[in-house]
């Protein structure tokens, strides 16, 4: 009986995550990922994921307004330039037309694939410009309904975009400085991209 | 040096030029279209606006590097152009010009914004010009304008 006991245990144990899981499954909703076992260092690898996502970089065209801002200090766009119906400007003044495919550095002007403003479901600031907290921004990354339905696997890949790679590789200002990057480098974001996913993408409350 | 080869106002260009030289300057100054305007020269005030691969682009800040193969249309080719032709004769017959040297860029943010929005409202005009400025303070009459060559297009 001494013997059997740590094993009925754990089997006990495994049998209530696994009749959790199916619960929130049969609700339609993700495996529940309060009682993922990893999850401290998923959450550990979030605040990771954070400190790129509410970089200046990033975050400047997650707004939650009807602009982009630009610059470290986040500074409303200059030249009037709004979001448009697709995040990407209106007819006659749309993200490209100053925004190319690549670096403009000899101008000063910033450029990668598929330039357009973040979606407002997936705005990282509130109404008055004001970064949302870690978990706010954690919720709306996670949240299918709100990421354009991206799953884990689908997040790392949307990681992976030239566009989201440009964070890293910004190029010059118009009076030849660099832009700032993220404070840390692409390689550590995806390893901590991947491990918050493996984690089942926790999020503190 | 490096050359390229560029189609502009559909005829084929070869310039040999820095990759970094904005296309503003190769349009003035080597192919001599001076039509084109430079007015600041960091894409704030929109002089220079040009469609490239039919989007208006503003061109005193995308090196010719950035070009590609996409076809370059400026002001010289707009009286050749169906909705370019009637913006123009809207701007003058609501006489919009004062001094006259943004009206170049101001006709081509105008033409590409009529190519998208056919009835474009208020709020669609002042969002869409709103990134080419006027120091003569034309902008009662280019809405004018845009509206009276929208209803001219019908």
């Amino acid at each position: 009986m001494m013997r059997l006991g740590p094993t009925l245990l754990l089997g006990v144990l495994l049998l209530a995550i696994v009749s959790i899981g199916a619960a929130s499954r049969e609700q339609g909703d993700t495996p529940d990922r309060e009682t993922t076992p990893n999850r401290p260092a998923g959450l550990a690898a979030w605040q990771k994921i954070y400190s790129v996502m509410s970089h200046p970089r990033c975050i400047n065209c997650h707004t939650a307004s009807d602009y982009p801002e630009q610059g470290d200090d986040r500074h409303r766009h200059l030249f009037n330039v709004v979001r448009g119906p697709d995040g990407k400007g209106v007819p006659a003044l749309q993200c490209a037309t100053c925004h190319r495919q690549a670096n403009a550095d000899s101008t000063g002007v910033p450029g990668a694939p598929d330039w357009h403003l973040a979606p407002l479901s997936m705005r990282w600031q509130d109404a008055a410009d004001r970064i949302l907290p870690s978990s706010a921004v954690c919720k709306t990354v996670s949240d299918p309904a709100k990421n354009g339905g991206l799953d884990g696997a689908a997040l790392i890949k949307h990681h992976q975009t030239e566009l989201v790679k440009w964070a890293w590789k910004p190029g010059l200002r118009n009076d030849g400085s660099a832009r700032s990057v993220p404070p840390i480098d692409y390689e550590e974001f995806m390893v901590a991209t991947r491990e918050w996913v493996q984690a089942g993408m926790p999020c503190t409350k | 040096m490096e050359t390229f080869k560029l189609t502009v106002n559909c005829q084929q260009k070869d310039v040999t030029v820095d990759p970094s030289t904005p296309l503003l300057w190769v349009l003035r100054e080597d192919l001599k279209m001076s039509g084109t305007k430079y007015g600041c020269g960091i894409a704030a005030c929109g002089a220079c606006t040009v469609h490239v691969g039919g989007v208006p682009t503003r061109s005193c800040v995308l090196p010719i590097s950035l070009v590609g193969e996409r076809p370059v249309v400026t002001i010289e080719a707009m009286s050749n152009d169906t909705i370019g032709r009637v913006v123009e004769e809207a701007w003058v017959s609501e006489d919009v010009v004062q001094c006259g040297y943004c009206q170049s860029g101001q006709i081509m943010s105008a033409v590409a914004l009529l190519k998208a929005t056919p009835k474009p409202t208020d709020k669609d005009i002042e969002e869409s010009m709103g990134g080419n400025l006027c120091r003569c303070g034309t902008y009662v009459r280019i809405r004018q304008a845009i509206k009276a060559a929208a209803r001219q297009l019908g």
